[in-house]
């Protein structure tokens, strides 16, 4: 029995962790955004050299072949780090998604291209977790109309795997025609999210398994949120504390004040077992299927709630200088709070985890 | 991640369950576990021992099973037990805090003398620890000590000393150097509660019922070889129980079955035609529990895995208490909620629900955020040895202080 990372995990995160902290300083990071881009052409490079874009793509398709939970390592370090780097959506999603309802001549032409980084996917699937302002994607014989909204890793896309009404997945290319990609801004300048407008386009289908395949990105896509919150969250706690031992006001530091400290000890106390839970949700994903939909709205609605909380304590015990620009705070704040809102808020996560226990009223 | 247990544990795990299948009915009803067990429970814990499922790794010479210790064989116990719905063996003070202590810091005539008994259930403990002016500041404790003629004589009162009334011995903190500091002048002792000079007073909570007592004590005359450890010791001799006392607040399988109950109850529920769980506020905050409970479960998991490597489990140890004891006044806080109007019956009213189990447990819960380390202490841990924060200024100087001297 061992509930925790293998080494070799634990290397994956380290090596993740010093990449991005050569790569991917807070300065960067602001380079990158003034240059309205939430895409950085150096970290990717960095990490492509580790091979994080084939990470779960299978050996036989030119990948590293790993699990959900070795995407939840790397995911955590990108949170911590507030780094515009494509991952979830190009890296996880894409790829299982062609994984689990691709032909074998689909996976046989995408998979490898995904491992190399020569087709860079977005991932289109919000329309399943909730209808927002009346749009959704209708799929008429090989083509798509209406509007897909929130596709993640829309910066710097080629390919796009969209989600139509019923569930099913499509691949489409952002070159054809009928296809209008418009940017949208949010509070998270680190992520490149945008809408694709449809008429007509055309759109190669994968498997109609009544939204099967869907269901598992929306899952994966929640665990990988939820692991992004944590490291992000882990970030903010270590900030705030290192400022508690240096700013001094009343001649004393500020952590040695119980106001400060308890501030500090309540995130601490509130944080660590997330990690725990995403690391049971991913380990569900990839080896206890039937608990993995449930575990997924766990880790995505708990850490939702405790880093919404974290974010906001850390950003008091800055006091004024944590308000500011000046030290980036926002950054953490903001990634934090992309995280619980993608895929579903905490109230939507939960619901969906009454029903699938069979809690609700409409479900007996 | 392996969750596996393997094939040894596994076995384990089957042995455990077929044991509990054959003898289950023999289990005490919840209502015989009194802080005196009488014979059905007596009964049991002897099974329990005879078996390794109780006092496990505790020496056979002092009256245990004498296995080597193995954490995942301890766990594989506690969920079997609980999955079955049935008590484990005793768990009081004695057991939980002393008999660990004495397998420390006793001497080996105290260990011969003491550990057995207690294990069986014939001697019963009860602790005396914190006094009217010493709670948190555990240290600042005046119970007094002098020496006179071989014996200690002892003056003073303690609070909170939740089995007094029915115990045998009490396990006492007590000052018997009154010019050393405050961390180096107490002394642990163990006495019987049946000595001249001693009254108990039951503590009436505001849950209506006394689960506390105050202890006094007028020139109780005790030996001076009734000692754990040396004069001016006691303070080390009672850390090393506090940290056993801490390590039982906070089990992931109570948590899980509070919770599983408060599901039932939701789902029993009608306001109306409807369960209270179709409401949909009152469902969304049982989710919310729901899943800080799996945080917890999964916590101790990892916390479980750390400790299987020799580690002590760092923050993820150190926030159990914290937790755990605030996600429990939590769910009973929901099961009051979700009974609405109902959720005001008490004790024998008519309409009460399960005894008025739940708003007991709402006030005892409270009862437990603040005793064992308060709420406050506790972060005040995890500040300090979790995020090495500064201690407060003064504290830290005394602590200082009280090192040095005791060195």
């Amino acid at each position: 029995m061992d509930f925790g990372l293998s080494s070799e995990q634990e290397m994956l995160g380290d090596t993740i962790r010093r990449c991005l902290a050569d790569t991917c300083p807070l300065d960067h990071v602001r380079v990158c955004v003034n240059a309205g881009s939430a895409v950085s052409d150096r970290v990717m490079a960095a990490l492509d050299e580790i091979g994080l874009t084939g990470l779960i793509v299978p050996a036989a398709h030119g990948g590293l072949g790993m699990t959900l939970l070795d995407a939840v390592v790397v995911a955590e370090q990108l949170g911590r780090a507030v780094a515009p780097a494509p991952f979830l959506a190009r890296s996880v999603l894409a790829p299982l998604a062609l994984m689990l309802a691709g032909s074998a001549a689909q996976q046989a032409e995408w998979l490898p291209r995904i491992a190399s980084g020569a087709a860079r996917f977005g991932v289109a699937i919000a329309g399943i977790v909730e209808e927002r302002d009346g749009v959704t994607v209708r799929h008429d014989g090989g083509r798509l109309s209406g509007t897909a909204l929130f596709a993640l890793d829309f910066e710097g896309a080629d390919h796009f795997i969209v989600a139509d009404a019923s569930g099913r997945l499509h691949l489409l290319a952002a070159a054809t025609a009928g296809v209008e990609p418009i940017a949208l801004q949010t509070i998270d300048a680190t992520r490149g999210v945008g809408e694709l407008r449809l008429t007509g386009a055309a759109a190669e289908p994968l498997a109609d398994d009544g939204g099967l395949a869907a269901r598992r990105l929306r899952d994966a896509g929640r665990i990988l949120l939820a692991a992004d919150s944590l490291g992000a969250g882990e970030a903010m706690i270590e900030q705030a504390v290192a400022y508690a031992g240096e700013r001094e006001q009343f001649g004393r530091v500020i952590g040695s004040f119980q106001a400060v400290k308890h501030m500090c000890a309540e995130m601490a106390a509130r944080h660590e077992p997330c990690r725990a839970l995403v690391w049971y949700a991913a380990h569900a994903f990839d080896a206890v299927p039937v608990e993995a939909a449930l575990m997924a709205c766990h880790a995505k609605s708990h850490t939702g709630e405790v880093h919404r909380f974290v974010a906001r304590t850390a950003t008091e015990v800055h006091g004024g200088m944590g308000f500011t620009d000046l030290l980036g705070l926002h950054f953490w704040f903001k990634r934090i709070g992309f995280d619980r809102q993608v895929l579903g808020g905490p109230e939507r996560v939960r619901e969906e985890a009454a029903q699938l226990q069979g809690l609700t009223a409409t479900a007996q | 991640m392996n969750l596996e247990y393997g094939p040894e544990h596994a076995r384990f795990r089957d042995e455990v369950r077929d044991f509990l299948a054959r003898n289950g009915h023999r289990a005490p009803h919840a209502s015989q576990r009194a802080a005196r067990p009488d014979a059905a429970a007596v009964a049991w814990q002897n099974l329990l021992i005879e078996h390794g499922y109780t006092a496990r790794s505790t020496p056979k010479e002092y009256g245990g099973y004498g296995a080597e210790p193995d954490i995942l064989k301890s766990r594989i116990i506690a969920e079997e037990f609980a999955r079955a719905g049935l008590p484990g063996g005793l768990s009081n003070q004695g057991i939980s805090m002393l008999v660990p202590t004495l397998l420390e810091l006793g001497t080996e005539e105290q260990k011969r003398r003491w550990i057995e008994p207690t294990l069986r259930g014939d001697i019963v403990w009860c602790q005396g620890y914190s006094e009217p002016g010493a709670g948190s500041d555990l240290a600042s404790l005046r119970t007094s000590a002098r020496e006179e003629d071989g014996h200690f004589v002892i003056n003073g009162q303690k609070i909170w000393t939740s089995t007094a009334r029915q115990a045998d011995m009490i396990f006492c903190l007590v000052r018997t150097e009154a010019e050393a500091p405050k961390h180096a002048g107490i002394s642990y002792l163990i006495f019987p509660m049946d000595l001249p000079g001693i009254e108990v007073r039951p503590l009436k909570t505001m849950t209506g019922h006394a689960e506390f007592n105050e202890t006094f004590f007028t020139d109780v005359r005790v030996p001076v070889d009734q000692i754990v450890g040396q004069r001016g010791q006691g303070w080390f001799v009672a850390n090393a129980t506090l940290g056993h006392e801490r390590g039982m607040l906070g089990d992931p399988d109570a948590l899980e079955n509070r919770l599983l109950a408060l599901i039932r109850l939701m789902q029993e529920e009608r306001i109306g035609s409807a369960r209270a769980i179709d409401n949909p506020v009152l469902r969304d905050r049982l989710v919310a529990l729901q899943a800080e409970v799996a945080a917890m479960k999964y916590n101790g998991m990892r916390v479980l895995s750390s400790q299987l490597k020799g580690d002590a489990g760092g923050m993820a140890k150190l926030i159990v208490k914290l937790q755990s004891c605030e996600l429990a006044h939590q769910i009973s806080a929901l099961a009051i909620d979700a009974l609405g109007e109902m959720g005001i019956l008490y004790a024998d009213s008519p309409r009460v629900r399960e005894g008025g189990m739940w708003q007991w447990n709402y006030m005892f819960q409270l009862g437990l955020i603040i005793g064992g380390g308060t709420a406050q202490i506790q972060k005040n841990i995890i500040a300090e040895r979790g995020l090495n924060m500064p201690r407060e200024p003064r504290l830290a100087l005394a602590a200082a202080q009280g090192r040095k001297e005791v060195a």
